[in-house]
């Protein structure tokens, strides 16, 4: 039950579990940009192995055996 | 992790429901006495934050335990920003109650100031160091340091004797209405559960991150 709550104490109170909640959002809005961040970079190596037979087979010269 | 992350939610939606329309309001303090069911737990979740790095450099030092330093790294990482907004919310409370945002004369928040920028310090040694055994070993040491902190600050406020800071747990028990302990439990529970979790999801990412580079560096 809610008792005399002045505008004072409720802005307080407001304050501090705004700012808590807001850490929390901060942070997983750094750890989602993170994830997004290794995502593109697990993708990149993705291509990068992809391409790899292309580059390594175009490297290769003939040549006469025997 | 999921299920710690689903558990979290729900003790925290559960604790933020009691306080706003469960517990009674305190008689002496009134409406602003409900910070106390977030500083108190945030506050003890940040020492069980700095107590879980200082075992897990124990483990890297004592067993040489793999992946020990990244551990203690991130446990570190979440009791300074437990430790942030124990400070802040203990700012905030304590302008409302007592009318000013920090007292100086007061042993349990400077030990507790003390504390947070101890740890806060840890991370100008690790990045001031090449990684390596060497950095790990260093950091170990010094986060094993700082768990003396945690019982003198925790314990500062039982032994001193002219405070304005609250004593709500003594050795004969919590002195409070059982339904505030209560919410006081589940709010525990929530920002511990809260915590294990960001320590999870971040662990996670730095163990990814680490793997990244050494595919990258193979690729090479």
């Amino acid at each position: 039950m809610i008792l005399a709550i002045t505008s004072a104490e409720a802005k307080y109170v407001a304050a501090a579990y705004g700012v808590v909640f807001l850490a929390i959002l901060v942070y997983v809005l750094i750890i989602a940009l993170k994830l997004a961040r290794l995502e593109r970079e697990v993708g990149e190596l993705a291509d990068r192995l992809r391409d790899r037979p292309a580059v390594e087979a175009k490297r290769r010269e003939k040549v006469t055996v025997g | 992790m999921a299920a710690v992350a689903a558990l979290a939610a729900v003790l925290v939606s559960a604790a933020v429901a009691l306080i706003f329309f469960y517990v009674p309001t305190d008689a002496d303090q009134g409406f602003s006495q409900r910070i106390f069911y977030l500083h108190v737990p945030v506050a003890l979740t940040a020492y069980a934050c700095f107590g879980w790095g200082a075992w897990k450099a124990l483990r890297h030092l004592w067993k040489r335990e793999p992946g020990a330093d990244l551990e203690s790294y991130v446990a570190i990482h979440q009791g300074v920003i437990f430790g942030t907004l124990t400070l802040v919310t203990g700012s905030l409370w304590a302008k409302i109650s007592w009318g000013h945002w920090w007292l100086w004369s007061e042993s349990q928040l400077v030990l507790f100031l003390v504390l947070f920028l101890f740890y806060g310090a840890y991370f100008m040694l690790r990045y001031s160091v090449e990684p390596g055994p060497a950095r790990a070993n260093m950091c170990a040491v010094y986060a094993l340091f700082g768990v003396v902190l945690i019982p003198i600050s925790f314990l500062a406020i039982r032994l001193a004797n002219q405070l304005i800071h609250p004593v709500v747990f003594t050795l004969q028990g919590p002195q409070m209405a059982g339904s505030m302990f209560l919410t006081f439990c589940v709010s525990l529970a929530g920002m511990l559960a809260l915590a294990a979790t960001l320590y999870n999801v971040e662990l996670a990412g730095k163990r990814l991150d680490a793997r990244l580079r050494e595919l990258r560096e193979l690729l090479a």
